[in-house]
């Protein structure tokens, strides 16, 4: 029994050394430097064909029996995370009580033969009056740091001053902050989904596809989309994708938006973003034509490989087909019809009929100027819900605070030694920090430049 | 005069004061080295013209935005925070020295902006997933970031060369290693920061334009892995048997990853997000 306990006390200071290491925690950061590499030259979650053609059947099978494919949700990569989360909360106990003590302490001592001992210290010899220093110093100093105390001594007096006891816990609001992220990035994995969607204009639709393969989701509102719009630079370049979009909770309207990418739409939780778009694969063409002569407007629909006559009996037209991407010139036109036109008493022309650009035509000077309006759009949302998101930007607002804490600043005392000698003084100007000491050694020296001069 | 002269021009000027900087350490000739130091402020000031002339010149296109938004112009922008940044320490510490290694590297990423086929130095609409602040934020915090740790480099290779050749040549007119070793820990913390909050609002970006902050593209996971790279460094430290040699070793592993984010990951399969959201996008 007694033997059994000592073994047990024995195991858990060994898993407690074990985990309090910064060792540790060297060795965790360095091996997820190293495995995160691997999913950067290897293609994540795509089909197994993909990569058995790539890899081959063997090294496709003891990949994905490791879960290579997957790998950053890989049981493995996730037990590296969940020891570094140990490391972190082990290490935090074991320093965090000593530290508190420092830091929370009524009185802080000072011991006066530790900051003669420093090497950051100067010396210099003054002819003012004791009393007098005591006030100037005092004022002086008290400019700078909050805590003063002085001691009178049977020769002068010591002056104790420090600042910044706190800013020792900025390196666990640091590593606290890991904690938030991770925790953060747990709950939305677990309770939140990402799913897409894509909805021709004029439709409502209320069930998403979620990113896991296969499996759906029913939103407790549908999503109407009113219109898609995208618009391009005189380059070709896209300038701006929007859809215009009506939540509608129990047949009735709720919310009416316009998204953009970069610009979301959220509702209940719910967040919906501008992901991609396209346009339903059209059955027919509607044409438009505007004659030269009459100015008249007309319109027909065409089916594809149909003959139509020309409006004013000018001729025939043949609609061949409908493309994502036309090519004039070297010119990007996007989506168009290609088409013969047969002209009367003229040979056959292949034409194109460009539907972003309705006034293309005109380069023809023919007689009729044709255009085709665009098909549908549909637009593609991207569904995401993350209850997980506040623990994440709590986590990344409070890293860097920590890291300006720990990095800047630091728990810094000085301390002032005036001595009678004759009837001069002797000033001794010492102080230690707990971080960057070439800086306080040039503040050491600056303060005891100014004090030889007041 | 327009943006993309005086950028050419800056290049030269850089190559001039690295020659400058280099020759006084080679020949040890401590009086070229003022004329480094006011050739490197010349380069940064015609450096900095260029970029606000980009700057104009596109809003004269009607197509304005800061010019942070390829990789011509976040080279451009790298070299001069990486002078910028260096001259503020050569005049807060005194050591002129160290242009030798740092004044290269901006005159090198100049030159790669410039020259290199791949580039393009055309000013471009912005497409709609950069349309974003955070975009800005995300693109200044990185690259002040990676000056730092540019710099840093350049340290830890005067750190180490110092080390290896003692005292016996030029090198001892370099501050002490101890004095190198902290400097290089100053600029690597600097680092660090900077670097965090490029990831931090590179994630809040990805948030508000598709809707996931974290995704393990190939250029997040190589920002990711450079973090835990400094983030070890910073440790590594406290452990016994981390000397100043194996810091500086683990900081020029640390600029090696920085150069693969920037560069590298452009080989890799799949596209940093923005390339990966065109992409799906454009029909
Ligand atoms: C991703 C995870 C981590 C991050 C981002 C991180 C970040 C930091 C930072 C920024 C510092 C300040 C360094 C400096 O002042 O130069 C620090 C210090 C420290 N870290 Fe971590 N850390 C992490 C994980 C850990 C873990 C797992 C341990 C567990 C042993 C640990 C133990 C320490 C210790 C002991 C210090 C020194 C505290 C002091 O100066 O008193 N860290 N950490």
């Amino acid at each position: 029994m007694n033997k059994n306990n000592k073994n047990s006390k024995n195991v858990i200071n060994r898993l407690w050394s074990f985990f309090v290491s910064v060792k540790l925690t060297v060795f965790l950061l360095l091996t997820l430097a190293a495995t995160s590499i691997i999913g950067t030259f290897i293609p994540q979650n795509q089909s197994p064909a993909a990569y058995i053609s790539t890899y081959g059947e063997t090294v496709y099978r003891i990949f994905s029996f490791i879960d290579i494919f997957d790998m950053y949700q890989s049981w493995w990569f996730r037990c590296l995370l969940l020891l570094l989360v140990i490391n972190i909360i082990i290490c935090s106990m074991d320093k965090l009580s000593s530290v508190w003590k420092i830091v929370f302490v009524k009185n802080p001592k000072f011991n006066i033969s530790r900051f003669r001992n420093l090497s950051l210290k100067k010396e210099f010899v003054t002819s003012s009056a004791t009393e007098a220093l005591l006030d100037k110093y005092k004022k002086d100093i008290s400019k700078n740091f909050k805590y003063i105390k002085v001691n009178k001594t049977a020769k002068g007096f010591c002056l104790f001053a420090e600042k910044g006891r706190w800013t020792r816990l900025g390196v666990y609001i640091v590593h606290f902050s890991v904690l938030l992220l991770l925790l953060g990035g747990l709950v939305g994995s677990i309770f939140g989904f990402e799913g897409y969607i894509n909805i021709t204009e004029g439709e409502t639709k209320q069930i998403i596809r979620l990113k896991t393969a296969g499996e759906v989701y029913k939103l407790n509102f549908g999503i109407r989309c009113d219109f898609f719009k995208v618009s391009f630079y005189d380059s070709g370049a896209p300038k701006e994708y929007r859809s215009g979009l009506t939540l509608i909770e129990q047949d009735k309207p709720v919310l009416q938006q316009d998204i953009k990418v970069n610009v979301p739409l959220r509702y209940k939780g719910i967040n919906i973003f501008q992901s991609s778009y396209g346009s339903v694969p059209p059955r027919y063409a509607a044409l438009n034509f505007l004659s030269n002569e009459s100015g008249m407007q007309y319109h027909e629909k065409a089916e594809f490989g149909q003959e139509i006559n020309l409006p004013e009996n000018s001729g025939k037209l043949i609609i061949k087909k409908f493309t994502r991407s036309s090519n004039f010139m070297g010119h990007n036109m996007g989506e168009a019809f290609l088409a013969t036109l047969i002209l009367k008493d003229k040979s056959p022309v292949e034409i194109i009929l460009p539907a972003r650009f309705p006034n293309f035509d005109k380069m023809r000077k023919g007689a009729l100027i044709i255009s085709a309006n665009s098909p549908p759009y549909y637009t593609g949302l991207q569904v995401t819900h993350d209850p997980g998101v506040w623990l994440v930007y709590s986590g990344f607002i409070a890293m860097i605070i920590g890291c300006c804490i720990t990095f800047f600043m630091s728990h810094q005392s000085i301390c002032l030694e005036v001595t009678r000698k004759g009837k001069k003084n002797i000033v001794m100007v010492a102080g230690t920090a707990n971080k960057n000491r070439l800086g306080m050694k040039n503040k050491i020296n600056k303060l005891a430049k100014r004090f030889e001069t007041i | 005069m327009n943006s993309s002269n005086l950028l050419s021009i800056t290049t030269f000027i850089y190559g001039l004061a690295a020659f400058l900087y280099i020759a006084a350490m080679v020949f040890k000739k401590p009086l070229i080295l003022k004329p480094a130091t006011w050739t490197a402020i010349t380069g940064c000031a015609v450096n900095a013209a260029g970029i606000s002339m980009r700057w104009i010149e596109s809003y004269k296109l009607g197509i304005g935005h800061a010019p942070l938004t390829n990789l011509y112009e976040s080279l451009i922008f790298f070299a001069l925070v990486i002078v910028l940044l260096y001259l503020i320490i050569e005049h807060k510490y005194k050591y002129n020295l160290l242009g030798a290694f740092i004044t290269p590297l901006a005159c090198l990423a100049m030159a790669y902006a410039s020259l290199s086929p791949n580039i393009n130095d055309r000013i471009q609409p912005l497409i709609p997933a950069l349309q974003s602040n955070w975009l800005i934020a995300h693109v200044v915090a990185c690259f002040i970031g990676y000056a730092a740790f540019a710099i840093s480099f350049g340290i830890s290779l005067a750190y180490l060369l110092k080390k290896k050749q003692g005292s016996k040549n030029f090198f001892n007119h370099f501050p002490d290693a101890d004095i190198l070793h902290e400097l290089n820990h100053q600029l690597i913390i600097f680092g660090f920061l900077f670097l965090t909050i490029g990831i931090i609002t590179g994630a809040v970006w990805a948030n508000s334009a598709w809707g996931r902050y974290w995704g393990w593209d190939p250029k997040e996971t190589w920002s990711l892995v450079t973090w835990f790279v400094y983030a070890t460094l910073l440790h590594a430290r406290m452990t016994r048997g981390w000397t100043g040699k194996r810091i500086a070793l683990l900081s020029m592993v640390g600029f090696l990853a920085v150069l693969f984010t920037y560069f590298g990951v452009n080989y890799l399969p799949g596209l940093h997000s923005y390339g990966v959201l065109e992409k799906t996008i454009s029909p």
